[in-house]
């Protein structure tokens, strides 16, 4: 029988929650013997190979490119997982959603404090995608099944969750690894 | 217009005798004389009635009608309510707009005229209406919005934009407003003839307790809504211990679509002070205060020479009636613009100078309400029922109404019916009996007890009206075929998110939750889940709320969930695999798009 | 007065004294109420609606309402459970709360609340409102985006620190905690070591210069729920 696939991505994050995806340790090699990784960064496959089993994603949606790349996961992926604050909530790049799009540009290429911007451009190629109005949670643009809380999430309530989704158990994170911070 | 404030603000608080718990009459006097109640005006009154001066600014942000930030001489406010905007206030609005070149919040550069919206101001039979400072207009439309826009800024006072005088006192030279009562029946208990003193005389001859056992054997139920029987709220006042006792007259009115308290304050204030006279002797109290809610200041001339008359007669005073020991003494409380304070302890808390806010119960105010003392709290009609009662007897009356809800009824009647006005019938008649009273054969829902009620449809028609089965304060607000329930409902959810004191976290944050799921799902973005997304979130507002303010808010949504479930059915889609229908994509990038000067390369 | 009452909750028998709440009582018996807006020795102020429990049948504040004989209470019904999450889910949505970087965060009683009722996620989406910082005075600062106008800094400004530095302002969801002065905290006299600052739940109302002092893991809500401490005393007498 083929092993269930995980895909994994960032979208408006950091990487931490992928830190603590490796954080999982030497138990990595114990996971990779029940499952493949398919589009991840963690194999750089780029684009999905298959139907997957479980989609992890870190972080919200900032752009144009966050929400496609969420599309597909809920298109491709059995169960999706917000795994992080900013897939949850946002977090820390949604600090700007309180400042109008406009302002938020201003002060990153001509207001700001460390700016060096002497002609005066804002990027804009084609192959830039365009910025949202503000940043949203996962959980507004498609259904989400489940949430890992954390900023980044302890690598032990990956690992606990993960097994009870691939084991069709019921999931539930432990006290000690329950938090937002 | 005093030109030295600190003077004006030191006189208008010396008024009060620097009295901290007449607040509201000295913010007041400040908001009319100045035009705001700003910084300086705060620091000034916080010296001298002694308090702390963030405790005047959470008053006066509290109240609709009371602000920081300078307003115009002339303050237009239309009543945005959901009867009015189905007659047209919408065009009236435009017309304000385009004619003062300013948008509603807004005031003229010069300084003079400012726009508001309001929520209903008690005029839903003669919609659509609006408050030129204390003066209300009625039956408006775009051309006479035009034509009073022109007088103003030629001078007029606002006063002067009366033409022609409404019917009853309303042409009385003290009240002098254009304002209907539009009485369309007469019952024997509110709208009889009545001979002033005669109550006070035949409770005089009782002994308090006597009295209360009256009102207790005529079973009155309060009248504001909740139908409290109103001997076991005297009794309990008269049995609680407290040095001094007060009686507090509802006169509130806030509910959308409720204005039969304005008519008896045009026709019979007699009857509702001498009711609130027999409570005073019947609990023990000295002081009674009618707390009139800020739209109806007009009436408030009159009311007190009312007052000042029934003083004359002996029927107000030291000694009433000649009775000694028995002194009794009514004074008016005016609001500024908040539905709370109609919630009993919310109006005491204005009484007592505070922000509106609700407070704890219990204790329940007939063991300590105004001032901490206690207090009986009475909707305006229900004063009326018990003056009634002690003349006519208990029994009389108990044979009036139904088994469960004795005595007749005030229904302010509006919307899409023939008749609009207000009605006293006998409780226990049915929907459809009102409907053929106000000619609206044709209505496809009623709205019982306004927003905070039911939204009944034609099979819940020949529902009775009373405690029974369909309580109300008395608003009956009929809606003929074409009408959106889901529109209807949102416009109430956004009445009740504007009025929520905010105290409470269910109510704050909940009803904001239920206005946008609910447009969600207009907007034909919702999905079949959302129900009971909303079911659940309306029945933790209404559970967990602390006042009846968030206990009812919700009922918009749920009773159109119950009785109209199809409506909401046929807008909701099972979600197509993808983005969520909710997740406006466009909308999201519209700022993006504009900004980069490229439409989207992904949508 | 030396009676006692005697009442249920969720089935099983408690006693109390003439005068207790049923939060008070449900304490000493070793039930634990969540409560959110009710501060320790502050009087409660019913705004939160956390503590709801059912009294005969109907919705009441276990952090108000007096105990009387043959109560029947209701605590953690299924309804309940849901209704307290449904709440604490309206308090995080309402506000912008970043614990990653919140100075109160693992002794910040919202956020363990939530942990205690196991929320992953709010229900609700986010509002994202704008609020106000107030960093004007030397050793205090508010950060209004967490906070979630319980209250407690009004009531222990006002009964223990006898100062009156607080009070609401606005109404709805225009509602903001305010100070006594236009010019912010600074023009009050504020201190760090006020009751008030001690009495917020959250990391609204902070003092300076303390920033992350205890290490994770050695915070308040790091090793037990909240309320264990109240439960704990339960287990140990049922031990005895
Ligand atoms: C939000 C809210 C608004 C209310 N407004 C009014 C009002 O305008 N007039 C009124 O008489 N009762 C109003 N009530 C009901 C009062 O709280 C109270 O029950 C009533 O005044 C008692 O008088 P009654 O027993 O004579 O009806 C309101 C209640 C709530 C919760
Ligand atoms: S339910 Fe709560 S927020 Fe709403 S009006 Fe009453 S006390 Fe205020
Ligand atoms: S500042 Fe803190 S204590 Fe004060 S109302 Fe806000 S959350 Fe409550
Ligand atoms: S703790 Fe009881 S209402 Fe907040």
């Amino acid at each position: 029988m083929a092993k269930p696939k995980i895909a994994t991505t960032s979208l408006a994050g950091c990487f931490g929650c992928h830190m603590s995806i490796l954080d999982i340790d030497e138990r990595l090699v114990d996971l990779i013997e029940v499952i493949d990784f398919d589009k991840s960064p963690i194999d750089d496959i780029k684009t999905f190979t298959d139907r997957c089993a479980v989609g992890l994603v870190e972080g919200g949606c900032a752009n144009e490119e966050n929400v496609d790349v969420l599309r597909s996961f809920r298109e491709y992926c059995d169960i999706l997982v917000a795994l992080g604050g900013c897939a949850i909530n946002g977090d820390i790049p949604s600090l700007r959603n309180t400042v109008p799009l406009e302002e938020c540009i201003r002060e990153a290429y001509f207001d700001g404090p460390s700016v060096y911007n002497p002609d005066g451009v804002i990027p804009n190629d084609k192959e830039l995608p365009l910025l949202l109005d503000k940043v949203y949670p996962c959980s507004e643009v498609v259904k989400i099944d489940y949430s890992i809380p954390g900023c980044p999430p302890h690598a032990e309530a990956i690992w606990i969750v993960l097994n009870a989704l691939l084991k069709g158990e019921p999931i539930e994170i432990p006290y000690e690894y329950m938090r937002y911070d | 217009m005093s030109s030295d404030p600190r003077k004006g603000v030191k006189d208008i608080c010396s008024r009060v005798a620097n009295d901290r718990t007449r607040l509201m009459d000295v913010v007041r006097d400040v908001q009319a004389t100045y035009g705001c109640v700003n910084d300086d005006a705060i620091d000034l009154i916080a010296e001298h009635l002694s308090m702390h001066r963030v405790e005047v600014e959470g008053v006066v942000t509290f109240y609709a009608f009371l602000g920081e930030e300078k307003k115009g001489d002339v303050v237009i406010r239309v009543c945005d309510d959901v009867i009015d905007e189905f007659k047209g206030s919408d065009q009236v609005v435009r017309a304000f707009c385009r004619e003062l070149k300013i948008k509603i919040g807004e005031t003229t550069p010069d300084g003079r005229i400012s726009l508001d919206s309001t929520p209903c101001i008690g005029m839903s039979d003669q919609a659509p209406a609006a408050l030129i400072n204390d003066t209300v207009i009625t039956s408006l439309d775009a051309c006479r919005a035009r034509e009073i826009v022109q007088a103003l800024k030629k001078g007029s006072a606002p006063e002067s934009l009366v033409t022609t005088l409404g019917d009853g006192n309303n042409s009385d030279a003290l009240i002098g407003a254009m304002v209907n009562n539009n009485i369309r029946c007469r019952g024997e208990v509110i709208f009889a003839p009545f001979a002033d003193g005669v109550a006070i005389e035949k409770s005089l001859a009782m002994r308090p307790a006597e009295v209360i056992r009256d009102i207790k054997t005529s079973r009155l139920r309060g009248r504001g809504g909740a139908g409290f029987p109103t001997g076991m709220k005297w009794d309990f006042t008269r049995q609680a211990d407290g040095e001094r006792k007060f009686v507090l007259c509802n006169g509130d009115e806030g509910e959308p679509g409720t204005f039969k308290d304005r008519v008896i304050l045009t026709e019979c204030p007699g009857l509702m002070f001498e009711g609130m006279t027999v409570a005073g002797y019947a609990i023990g109290a000295e002081t009674g205060i009618l707390y009139l809610r800020g739209e109806y200041a007009y009436l408030r001339k009159w009311l007190e020479s009312e007052l000042e008359k029934r003083r004359s007669q002996g029927l107000l005073g030291p000694s009433v009636c000649g009775k000694d020991g028995f002194n009794f003494d009514i004074r008016i409380q005016m609001g500024a613009g908040a539905y709370v304070c109609g919630e009993e302890t919310s109006l005491i808390s204005s009484c007592e100078g505070q922000r509106g806010d609700p407070k704890t119960r219990p204790p329940f105010p007939a063991q300590r309400g105004y001032l901490g003392y206690p207090t009986t709290v009475n909707n305006v009609e229900t004063f009326c029922c018990a003056a009634r009662i002690l003349d006519k007897g208990a029994g009389w009356f108990a044979k009036l109404g139904s088994d469960e809800s004795p005595g007749t009824k005030l229904l302010s009647v509006s919307g899409d019916c023939r008749t609009p006005g207000v009605f006293e019938v006998p409780f226990g008649i049915s929907v459809r009996e009102v409907l053929g009273l106000v000619g609206a054969s044709n209505a496809i829902a009623v709205q019982i007890g306004g927003p905070a009620g039911e939204m009944v449809g034609p099979d819940g028609f020949d529902r009775a009206i009373g405690y029974e089965d369909l309580g109300t304060g008395g608003s009956v607000m009929v809606f003929g075929p074409g009408r959106d329930m889901l529109r209807i409902a949102s416009r109430f959810m956004d009445f009740f998110i504007d009025e929520s004191c905010g105290y409470c976290t269910p109510c704050r944050v909940g009803n904001v939750l239920i206005r946008e799921r609910l447009d969600i799902i207009r907007d034909g973005r919702g999905a079949p889940e959302d129900l009971d997304y909303l079911q659940e979130l309306c029945e933790t507002v209404k559970v967990c709320s602390r006042c009846g303010l968030g206990q009812t808010s919700p009922n918009p949504v749920l009773t159109t969930l119950k009785n109209f479930r199809n409506q909401y059915e046929s807008r909701v889609h099972a979600a197509a695999p993808g983005l969520r229908s909710s997740f406006d994509i466009r909308a999201a990038l519209a700022a993006g798009e504009d900004i980069a000067g490229r439409p989207s390369e992904h949508f | 007065m030396s009676e006692t009452i005697t009442f249920t909750i969720d089935g099983v028998e408690v006693q109390g004294a003439p005068g207790q709440t049923i939060l008070e009582a449900a304490d000493a018996a070793g039930v634990y109420i969540p409560r959110l807006c009710k501060g320790e020795g502050l009087a409660p102020r019913t705004s939160c609606r956390v503590c709801t429990v059912m009294v005969n049948g109907r919705p009441q504040t276990a952090c108000s309402y007096p105990i009387s004989d043959g109560m029947v209470v209701e605590n953690e019904t299924e309804e309940l459970m849901t209704f307290r999450k449904n709440i604490i889910d309206m308090l995080f949505i309402e506000g912008n709360h970043y614990c990653m970087f919140c100075e109160a965060s693992g002794r910040c009683e919202l956020q363990a609340l939530a942990y205690r009722f196991g929320i992953n996620a709010p229900k609700y989406p986010f509002m994202y409102p704008k609020r106000e910082l107030d960093t004007s005075h030397p050793d205090v600062y508010i950060e209004r985006n967490r906070c979630i106008l319980c209250g407690r800094c009004v009531n222990a400004s006002r009964d223990e620190d006898g100062k009156g530095i607080f009070e609401f302002i606005g109404r709805g969801s225009e509602k903001k905690i305010a100070v006594d002065s236009s010019r912010g905290l600074s023009g009050t006299d504020a201190a760090a070591a006020d009751k008030a600052v001690e009495a917020c739940p959250v990391g609204s109302l902070l003092p300076k210069h303390r920033g992350y002092d205890i290490p994770v893991g050695r915070r308040a809500y790091d090793a037990a729920p909240i309320g264990s401490d109240i439960e704990r005393h339960r287990k140990e007498r049922n031990n005895e």
